[in-house]
């Protein structure tokens, strides 16, 4: 099953490299990973997207807890929770491609926000599926390049990861 | 990283290089030897270890040797091993101590030296990103990148290092700063928001333990090197004992319960004993205590859980638990604190009897099948005999060492160890070549303490070189060679899975031991006829200051059996031709 796990940790130098090492040496899938620092600059937090089942999630949450830089480890599936990702992708904007792509834009509530003689720069934020989605209801031909930031997650409500 | 380690509030701190830092935070850690090989990276540090006097520095002759050493030293003591190795190649050499540690759960500290900060990432001479080579096999790991983070990060080193379930740390100090000045501050304690583990176990669940123990029809105790490790072994026995169970020792945990008590049915897993093997299928609530059901001790995981059984599972890592096997009662803690409690609640029970009769008659009759026996020879040396031998000359009471591979099982089935701490092998990672320098770092621990090291002509070639260190420091330790011209785990496997293909397996040029010994000013001698064994190894001993290469020619053909082959269940054990054949015939 796909899993949301977030991770807040030090702020250190190789930090990141723990965790992506932990992956690799005891095999476990990463479809994403993504990390910057929050409103405290000593603490990084983390969203990696992984799949497996319930006790290959279990001792992934076991092996992050034990990495001494991580701080709090959450499973997001846990309970109720948002995700978003952000995906650029520019495609051609010519001809049949002009209007078909600003009219699919509005429908996923994307944005243009590059236009260039032929091709259309566009923002999509969303769930990783909807983003998916969106791909998938295009003219594959039409795509010239995507980027997409992985997925970040938050708890709703009162699920509040903190130290 | 010095705002979560407290400063004490020394008010004469000292000024001093950060070499002389270094010193100072072994010297307040009260390191009592350093076991390194000095080099550019490390120059000032070596400069500095020179002009103090509180700990030893043991020179020996490469840098895998030293982190062996330094981890036999904390095997045999409990206290935290210290390595100390240059930058580079230095470095790298120490890479498989420090593996074959972090597989053990041995707490250590090793310094290394690295290129000067401004030539990180130059590919400078003698540089190797010694944080990210060692990544995957340490417990954490520190490059120092400031003066005044020395003394905070060498604390925060010894203080994981020993700590929940321990293992190695590494400390990279750039050459730089160990020339810069700083004000010398130890911090007394430590405290960190992302380490904390759990020592107290859930009183819940260790009632419920007690409970499920009570009630046990077919009970069986299984400990693992946690239990030598976190110091639990008296309690353990006070608990075994009161409830009159069974017990097994993985290789690792030999020694964690006293191996010539009846209750002890002896080393479980591949070349486990019949009686362990067969009651840990068998048996119907098992209480594993700081051990990890791995792959040598449990064989087939779906063969394993086929059984049903109840499963309490006393481990101070929380990963360990439900890691392989699915348990029922985890109970995350410190294994002598966890026992305690156990033991003090099963005091207060009313009754305390288990009815296991039926079960040790059963037991009884496992054991019976003899499965250790052996066809002692008055013309070839047994490889066993030499180990039984061994150990009634010294009394089952010497340190015994072992490198891997065939003579690594006959130590640990014929060597009847009763007390913790006194069986120093690398049972994880398997290293051959630890045996020498694990020796050394036991009789380090204990000056006049008898030392053996059990091996093989192919690992003790591993690490021969330590003959050398051995001589400098006068180590009065006991090398007891079962050479039989083969690497024979490897023989082994090649005449049971590969046809009798003995590929590569063969030690061709073996140089003369006696001679060799002789060269660096040791005693050597070559033991071929089996009454002569006894009296070699008694000659041996006798030799209280020497250090003594004795050669036995043993038995090209002796297996190690029983066995428990690859992806078989525990249960399905091959027992040696001799006893099959004997079962056989008394059916």
């Amino acid at each position: 099953m796909r899993h949301i796990i977030s991770l807040l940790m030090e702020n250190e130098a190789g930090a990141l490299s723990r965790v992506a090492g932990l992956f690799s040496a005891r095999g476990y899938n990463i479809e994403s990973l993504t990390v910057a620092v929050t409103e405290d600059p000593t603490l990084s937090r983390m969203t990696i997207v992984t799949t497996g089942s319930d006790d290959v999630i279990e001792q992934i949450i076991k092996q992050l807890n034990k990495l001494i830089d991580v701080v709090k480890v959450l499973d997001l599936n846990d309970g109720k929770h948002i995700e978003r990702e952000l995906m650029l992708v520019k495609v051609k904007a010519t001809g049949v491609h002009k209007d078909e792509m600003k009219r699919m834009c509005d429908i996923f509530r994307g944005r243009i926000i590059d236009v260039a003689d032929n091709s259309y720069t566009i923002e999509l934020t969303g769930s990783c599926s909807k983003l998916d989605a969106f791909i998938e209801a295009i003219d594959r031909s039409a795509i010239l390049e995507t980027v997409r930031t992985g997925a970040s997650g938050i708890g709703r409500g009162d699920r509040i990861l903190k130290v | 990283m010095d705002a979560s380690a407290h400063s004490a509030t020394d008010t004469h701190a000292k000024s001093m290089t950060g070499a002389d830092i270094v010193v100072s935070c072994l010297n307040e850690e009260k390191v009592k030897f350093v076991f390194g090989y000095p080099g550019g990276a490390v120059l000032h540090i070596y400069d500095a270890l020179y002009k103090q006097n509180g700990f030893k520095h043991i020179l020996v002759r490469h840098e895998q040797a030293a982190v062996h050493a330094a981890d036999a030293y904390s095997r045999a003591t409990g206290d935290v091993g210290v390595a100390l190795v240059t930058s580079g190649p230095g470095a790298t050499n120490a890479v498989t101590g420090i593996a074959t540690a972090y597989m053990d759960s041995i707490p250590m500290v090793v310094i290394s030296g690295q290129v000067p900060v401004p030539a990180i990432g130059m590919d400078a001479f003698q540089e190797v990103d010694m944080v990210g080579v060692t990544r995957p096999c340490v417990k954490h790991n520190f490059l120092v990148k400031h003066v005044k983070d020395i003394a905070p990060t060498i604390k925060k080193a010894f203080f994981i290092a020993k700590t929940g379930r321990p293992g190695p740390v590494v400390v990279d100090i750039p050459k730089d700063i160990t020339a810069h000045v700083a004000d010398f501050i130890y911090p007394k304690t430590v405290e960190m928001r992302s380490y904390n583990p759990i020592l107290k176990g859930h009183s819940g669940q260790i009632k419920k333990a007690v409970k499920l123990l009570l009630g046990a029809k077919r009970p069986m105790i299984y400990t693992g090197g946690g239990l030598v490790l976190g110091n639990g072994a008296a309690e353990l026995v006070k608990l075994a004992k009161a409830l009159n169970f069974p017990v097994t020792n993985t290789l690792m945990g030999l020694g964690g319960y006293p191996a010539t008590d009846r209750q002890f049915v002896g080393m479980l897993g591949m070349h486990g004993t019949y009686e362990a093997n067969m009651a840990m299928q068998h048996c119907d609530v098992l209480l594993a205590v700081g051990a990890r059901f791995d792959d040598r001790v449990i064989g087939n995981p779906k063969h394993f859980s086929g059984q049903k059984r109840t499963i309490i599972h006393i481990d101070v890592d929380p990963s360990s638990i439900s890691k392989r096997v699915k348990v029922d009662v985890p109970i995350v803690g410190d294994v002598q604190s966890v026992l305690a409690d156990m033991n003090e609640i099963l005091s207060q029970e009313e009754n305390q009897t288990t009815d296991t009769a039926d079960w040790w008659t059963q037991i009884n009759e496992w054991r019976g099948i003899q499965s250790l026996d052996y066809a002692y020879s008055d013309t070839v040396i047994k490889p066993q005999y030499v180990v039984q031998k061994l150990w009634e000359v010294t009394k089952g009471e010497a340190y015994v060492t072992s490198d891997v591979g065939q003579h690594q099982m006959w130590a640990a089935q014929y060597y009847k160890f009763d007390k913790p701490r006194r069986w120093i092998n690398s049972g994880g990672l398997g290293t051959m070549g630890v045996g020498l320098p694990y020796a050394m770092g036991c009789q380090f621990a204990d000056k006049n303490a008898q030392v053996a090291c059990i091996t093989g002509e192919g690992s003790i070639q591993m690490n021969i070189q330590e003959l050398s260190t051995c001589a400098q420091y006068g180590l009065p330790i006991k090398v007891i060679l079962l050479n039989n011209r083969y690497l024979g785990m490897v023989r082994q496997w090649q005449e049971f899975f590969y046809e009798n293909r003995y590929s590569e397996s063969y030690m061709d040029s073996l140089p003369d031991f006696v001679k060799l010994a002789e060269s660096y000013g040791h005693v050597g001698m070559n033991i071929t006829n089996p009454a002569d064994v006894e009296g070699a190894l008694k000659e041996a001993f006798d030799k209280k200051d020497k250090f003594v290469f004795m050669n036995f020619l043993t038995d090209q053909a002796e297996n190690v059996f029983p066995m428990v082959e690859n992806g078989k269940g525990l249960s399905e054990m091959v027992l040696s031709p001799r006893t099959a054949s004997r079962l056989k015939g008394e059916e």
